[in-house]
């Protein structure tokens, strides 16, 4: 089932939470809603899902308006970052409440409804919890009920609010990996909110990536990551260090340093600021190259395999965040207060006018 | 360094505190209580069969009980409301509101009840108006009803609204998103979240009801047979000097109310046993 989004706004007083969004959900698709808090996104989604009307704009599922029907007729699995399961009832009673709050006519029979709440169960791996309340149940495991509990109604959509934000680090990688499996086995239209732009990039097929209630970039994880379309998906997906550059001719130049921007032929001398990630960055111990820059090594940080280095070049007032593997770090011999050269290995140039505003 | 037995704590004192606990209890409540029942004791079976049998005082017991059973009743449902407004609602004026649910509370009871027979007497304000449609309140049951529901109003309120403010509206997103009606997610979503609140409440309004003396004294107009409530009888007998009676019919009411909250209190703890 397709979702379309059509000119969809939405404010609350004076903050513009969704601002003219038009979006297509392809059938079976699984899109990860990525942006800073206050993004717009959670809005987004709880007006796909019927929770929050649009000021303006339709949301159609599959062709069909959906924008003036309620939530209980839309026919959307929610999945809520703090879980919200009933207290009050078992992992089953849980489970099993969008089948037994149906009509008598179309609700199915008791063992019908046990069946397929155990199948459910398995799917999710916790059949063995199913005569526990939710407070015997770790966050990870209240989040596989939740969303089993979504999957029971057999929803045209599952929409899904920061549903790993909750946990901890290796419950929430862990389940991250899972969600992905759980899709390619049922295949149903999903969207998820997430911040966490290593969450977006793993899980899903398409990542839109919002700011201030608008669409910045729509696009597959790895065109958003290696292509950004604008300085704030740039800063927002990872690290990044901003260089002056000059643009000449296809040539961006960061001090001695040149290197291709070939959007920017037949640009004539026009000041910029160059984008470029940590581990494109080329760390030396002496002046190998004469292009390269100076710099003093401020603080180093190993992180596992990584070592991160701060420096700070002779022109700049910002530091430079650096990033190589252990071998490298240590083949070099570095140390902290000393020397070092270092050289962009590849960047991306944007002028001032596609400049994002600062926040 | 010596072997402590004692678990250290932030704030020590243990020893302190649940000394002072009982001695305060020991004072203000069990003494009173137990002699009390102890002076019932030295009463015959018989006399104090017949002075908790009379029919006045029988009377009594059924507008006594039936009349908080009722006042609480009624405050479960307004009370609720109430609270409900309070908490889900933003509105102007909310915290004046607020602030008059705890009138009950300070007010003393006899001003509410003069206040109440003011309004609700055949002259009064509201009450010209009701007799228009035969309804008279003041020196009636219906009057001691309303005295009963005014003074337990804040009881209700002041105990269900923590929890409904604690309550997530999202268990209720939740619930509609799985295709429940309005009125099927407020009785298998949030009435079962409320469950316990609404006992603990209703038990308070009841006790209250139950022991309230002030304010209705002024509306009941004290008929016999008719609306007279027990605690009346019992400050009635204890005038005449007749301290058995008052004594007896006092323990009547012990009892009753001390069975009540037991029950009420049972109820909660199954609750909270399957609620988690």
């Amino acid at each position: 089932m397709s979702i379309e989004i059509d000119h969809v706004n939405k404010h609350f007083r004076d903050f513009v939470a969704v601002d003219n969004v038009s979006l297509t959900f392809r059938d079976g698709e699984l899109t990860a809603l990525l942006g800073p808090s206050g993004s717009g996104k959670t809005t987004l989604l709880r007006i796909i899902a019927g929770l929050e009307q649009p000021d303006t704009g339709r949301i159609r599922f599959h062709g069909e308006d959906t924008t003036d029907l309620h939530v209980s007729e839309r026919g959307v699995g929610f999945v809520f970052q703090h879980y919200a399961l009933f207290k009050h009832m078992t992992v089953f009673q849980n489970v099993a409440y969008g089948l037994t709050v149906r009509p008598r006519k179309t609700r199915p029979s008791k063992d019908e409804i046990k069946q397929k709440v155990m199948r459910l169960l398995e799917l999710v791996q916790l059949d063995w919890t199913a005569h526990r309340y939710p407070h015997q149940l770790s966050g990870g495991q209240r989040q596989r009920i939740a969303l089993a509990r979504a999957l029971a109604v057999e929803p045209k959509v599952l929409l899904l609010d920061e549903p790993f934000g909750a946990l901890d680090a290796k419950v929430r990688a862990e389940l991250r990996r899972w969600l992905r499996q759980l899709h390619d086995d049922i295949h149903v239209t999903s969207v998820f909110v997430t911040h966490d732009q290593e969450e977006a990039l793993e899980v899903s097929d398409r990542v839109v990536v919002m700011n201030k209630g608008r669409v910045e970039q729509d696009g597959s994880p790895e065109d958003v990551y290696d292509h950004p379309a604008n300085p704030f998906v740039y800063q927002f997906l990872g690290n990044v260090n901003l260089f002056h550059a000059r643009v000449h001719d296809g040539v961006a130049r960061i001090g001695d340093v040149q290197l291709p921007a070939p959007e920017f032929q037949g640009y004539k001398n026009e000041h910029g600021q160059a984008y470029v990630r940590p581990h494109e960055i080329e760390v030396f111990a002496g002046r190998e190259h004469s292009d390269a820059l100076h710099a003093k090594i401020e603080v180093i940080s190993v992180v596992g395999p990584t070592v991160r280095l701060e420096l700070r070049t002779d022109n700049s007032e910002e530091l430079v965040h650096a990033e190589l593997t252990k071998h490298r770090f240590r083949a070099l011999g570095l140390a902290q207060g000393g020397d070092a050269w270092i050289r962009p290995t590849y960047s991306r140039v944007f002028l001032p006018d596609e400049r994002v505003s600062n926040d | 360094m010596s072997i402590t037995l004692v678990k250290r704590r932030v704030i020590p004192g243990f020893g302190l505190t649940i000394g002072f606990t009982l001695l305060y209890m020991g004072l203000v409540f069990l003494i009173p209580v137990g002699a009390f029942l102890l002076y019932t004791t030295t009463m015959s079976w018989e006399a104090f069969w017949s002075a908790v049998t009379q029919r006045q005082v029988v009377a009594s017991y059924k507008l006594s009980f039936g009349g908080s059973l009722i006042a609480a009743s009624i405050n479960l449902v307004f009370g609720t409301l109430v609270a409900w407004v309070l908490v889900r609602y933003r509105f102007p004026g909310k915290r004046f509101v607020d602030a008059l649910v705890d009138l009950p509370f300070a007010l003393p009871t006899a001003v509410a009840g003069i206040a109440l027979v003011t309004l609700y007497a055949s002259t009064g304000w509201v009450g010209q108006y009701l007799d228009i449609f035969g309804i008279r309140v003041a020196y009636t049951q219906l009057g001691v009803v309303l005295a009963l529901t005014y003074i337990g109003l804040p009881f209700v309120v002041r105990t269900v609204q923590p929890v409904l403010e604690d309550l997530e509206t999202e268990l209720e997103e939740a619930s509609a998103s799985l295709g429940a009606d309005r009125l099927t997610t407020i009785r298998h979503v949030i009435f079962p979240a409320l469950f316990p609140a609404l006992l603990t409440g209703y038990a308070l309004a009841f006790a209250r009801a139950l022991g309230e003396y002030g304010s209705v004294v002024f509306i009941s107009g004290n008929l016999p047979f008719r609306t007279e409530i027990t605690p009346l009888l019992i400050v009635a007998k204890a005038e005449q000097y007749d301290y058995h009676g008052a004594a007896a019919i006092g323990t009547v009411m012990l009892v009753a109310a001390f069975l009540m909250l037991l029950i009420i209190n049972g109820l909660q703890w199954w609750a909270s046993r399957r609620h988690g």
